[in-house]
């Protein structure tokens, strides 16, 4: 299966859902917007001639930048063939907010759990939304860019010594 | 559900049994499991954060401490993302040098998980076997760089030294010291009564659940997917050889034992094979960018001072690009998700850690069953609290 | 010392005559007592797989005396801490440390628990001494199984040095205070 044949396959069937393709990379990669996310993943997942039948990851990235600054990427992998696709989408940093694909992969529940305490993206439907990883009352995403990487509450460091 | 008619029973965050910082609370009704609840997030250090910090060669010592039953797979895995998106090619020498530490590294992530599981089982006399064992491919870590556990062994474009002689003697020495002591400890567990009882269908899990758990290594092939990343996606020369990808039928605690420990005897004939067939050459490929010049060059050549200077300092940038790329680890696929803008540290890297992802398959797995078998299914998924957590 | 396959220790100082030896109390229980620790590894991470090497039958933790893990608290003399202690880990430590019971001692191994190591981020506790008093810290990242075992003899030596009134002193009650235990 060729990525030509997979994309022609994703642009038939959502015409403005794909925003864009790039064979550039080491895989197919593929940007969607948020409104058909749920329905590709179904679609590569279901189709009788796709089967993408693994969720390899999920995980978010934080561009400060872009008009749409938070992004959620999907890995998906099919063992027939050995293909491996990236699926992203952006969402706006206000109320972002994603259909969850946990009704198709039991693998996405904490993944999805790790990428809401990361960045804050909000996954709709998913059963246990709450932070997996950071303690609960933590009120701030530490992976979006803006948040400093050391522990605040440490005073012994003094800042002469590290160029700062 | 009348919850008065059920127990409550806390099972961590630290608990001996558990053999890493996890927590359930498990409702029981009597001996029997109704529910679990799992909390994780007890070690969680931030590494995906650190590494947006960090020059790529420092990234290294961060996936030491990943699973750090096995941190040259990490290391390795690792570097060999950094020279895909740098577009290196390695020589064959460097390659079967990596097959060599990768495999001694799955010995000794499966060596800790099986006997582990016969502590579990009652059975501590296999544990006291084979971390003797483990001890000798710490003393080979320790003749190559110089640590036992967090190895942050290898660089990106190689390794750092050569194996010496005295290395490739020890490793031979081991390769023929271990088949006897595993066939020992087999005769005391593989068809042992007791054992067979305590672990066959216990936490089986079906292919099909398995997969779309994202489940992957050992525990994927004990329910009986052939799933490796050596042989689907070949990295590190690995289709130079010719080895065998044991899998199970029923996905239960004794397919896992059983497919694990076959997974050592292919180890120990891959080891064999590469370092019977180890290429004549250099140890490194020339990245001037990311490998350090030779310490006496440093001190007398100003362009490879400059080099040293620069690479330490982390002052290059990698090219802009995304790359993801995946190794067979002691407990499944391990994939790195690299995106770079360019710049001095990753823009982002994401780590697809194989522990963290089956390790939600627990529920289901020991639902309806006693709470002895549960601590087993447990030890025999492997969950790597560190690698868990990252 | 090994002398026909037990561990003879020192007598403390004392003086001794012909079917006589006196010497103080505390002198006695504390050499008791540093033979017998029963420690409770409260292993998270890579220290805690060094630990495990540690008690295997290459390094044998058992020489000192210690080969006897109580993994109750209630039980157990020193709560060795290997690994990073993470802020969410943070209360679990000093409840386990409250647990137990007097007199105890606390062992950081490894650079981890002792100042968090490289792990300079948002979520990891700088050391465990912000949560629980310590008595010895062991470097390393991890600690050789030899530097795990030095350090325990380190902490023998204080064992076995520790006044009787020490646990009831002033000096010590502001200490447990300072941490937020009574």
């Amino acid at each position: 299966m060729d990525n030509a044949f997979i994309t022609g396959k994703l642009k038939t069937r959502f015409t403005d859902g794909i925003i864009s393709t790039d064979e550039t990379s080491d895989m197919l990669t593929v940007v969607v917007s948020k409104e058909v996310i749920h329905d590709v993943i179904f679609f590569l997942k279901e189709n009788q001639s796709l089967g993408f039948t693994f969720l390899t990851t999920l995980c978010g990235i934080h561009y400060p930048e872009q008009k749409l600054p938070l992004g959620v990427v999907y890995h998906l992998h099919r063992f027939e063939g050995n293909e491996k696709i990236r699926i992203k989408t952006f969402l706006p940093l206000k109320n972002p907010v994603i259909p969850t694909v946990t009704d198709l992969f039991s693998a996405a529940d904490w993944m999805e759990r790790e990428t809401y305490d990361f960045y804050g993206i909000i996954f709709e439907g998913h059963p246990n939304l709450k932070r997996i990883l950071n303690v609960e009352y933590m009120d701030y995403f530490p992976m979006r860019k803006e948040y400093p990487l050391e522990d605040q509450t440490r005073h012994d460091k003094d800042d002469r010594f590290f160029g700062r | 559900m009348n919850d008065a008619l059920y127990t409550t029973l806390n099972l961590g965050p630290t608990h001996p049994a558990t053999h890493g910082i996890f927590q359930n609370v498990l409702t029981m009704d009597g001996e029997r499991i109704i529910d679990t609840e799992q909390t994780i997030g007890y070690i969680h250090r931030a590494f995906e954060k650190i590494a947006e910090r960090r020059p790529y060669y420092q990234v290294t010592t961060l996936t030491d401490r990943l699973n750090y039953c096995s941190s040259p797979i990490n290391n390795i895995g690792w570097q060999m993302t950094v020279e895909k998106l740098l577009g290196v090619k390695t020589t064959h020498r460097i390659d079967y040098m990596r097959i060599i530490l990768m495999e001694l590294a799955r010995i000794t992530d499966h060596l800790v998980c099986n006997s582990v599981i016969g502590v579990d089982s009652g059975a501590l006399t296999g544990f006291v076997y084979l971390f003797q064992e483990r001890e000798r491919v710490y003393e080979i870590y320790e003749q190559l760089c110089g640590a036992r556990l967090t190895t942050n062994i290898g660089r990106i474009g190689g390794f750092e030294r050569d194996f010496s002689p005295e290395v490739i003697k020890m490793i031979y020495a081991f390769t023929d010291r271990l088949p006897k002591i595993l066939h020992q400890f087999e005769q005391l567990l593989m068809r042992n009564r007791i054992f067979m009882d305590r672990t066959i269908n216990v936490g089986p899990i079906s292919a099909e659940r398995a997969i779309n758990y994202g489940f992957s290594g050992p525990n994927l092939r004990a329910a009986g997917v052939d799933y490796d990343v050596r042989v689907t996606s070949p990295y590190s020369s690995y289709d130079d050889f010719d080895f065998t990808i044991p899998v199970g039928t029923n996905g239960d605690t004794y397919d896992r034992f059983c497919v694990r420990q076959e997974e050592v005897w292919q180890s120990l004939k891959l080891i064999r094979n590469a370092l019977d067939n180890l290429p004549e050459g250099k140890h490194y490929v020339d990245v001037p960018e990311f490998y350090l010049p030779p310490k006496e060059e440093v001190y007398d050549k100003m362009e490879a001072l400059i080099w040293h200077f620069k690479i330490v300092m982390g002052e290059i940038g990698a090219p802009a690009g995304e790359v993801y790329h995946s190794v067979e680890a002691g407990n499944g696929e391990l994939g790195f998700y690299l995106v770079s803008d360019g710049g001095r540290t990753p823009y982002r890297l994401h780590f697809r850690r194989p522990c963290f992802i089956y390790y939600q398959a627990l529920p289901e797995m020991i639902r309806g069953g006693v709470l002895s078998d549960a601590i087993l299914t447990m030890s025999s998924m492997n969950v790597i609290a560190g690698e868990l957590d990252a | 010392m090994v002398n026909a396959g037990y561990i003879k220790v020192d007598p403390p100082d004392g003086y001794s005559s012909p079917g006589l030896f006196a010497t103080t109390f505390d002198k006695v229980i504390g050499l008791a007592r540093k033979n017998s620790i029963w420690p409770l590894p409260f292993a998270t991470s890579c220290c805690g797989i060094e630990f495990m090497a540690t008690m295997g039958a290459h390094y044998d933790l058992g020489r000192f005396g210690a080969e006897r893990l109580s993994f109750s608290p209630r039980q157990a003399d020193l709560l060795m801490v290997m690994g990073t202690i993470a802020k969410k880990m943070a209360p679990v430590v000093q409840q386990v440390y409250v647990q137990m019971a007097e007199p105890r001692w606390v062992m950081a191994v490894g650079a981890c628990a002792a100042s968090g190591g490289i792990f300079d981020t948002y979520s990891v506790l700088q050391g465990i001494d912000l949560v629980v008093p310590v008595d010895v810290y062991v470097p390393g990242c991890p600690p050789r199984p030899e530097q795990i075992i030095d350090g325990f003899m380190k902490v023998q030596e204080l064992v076995g040095k520790e006044p009787l009134r020490r646990r009831y002193s002033e000096e010590y009650k502001e200490l447990l205070k300072s941490y937020g235990i009574f």
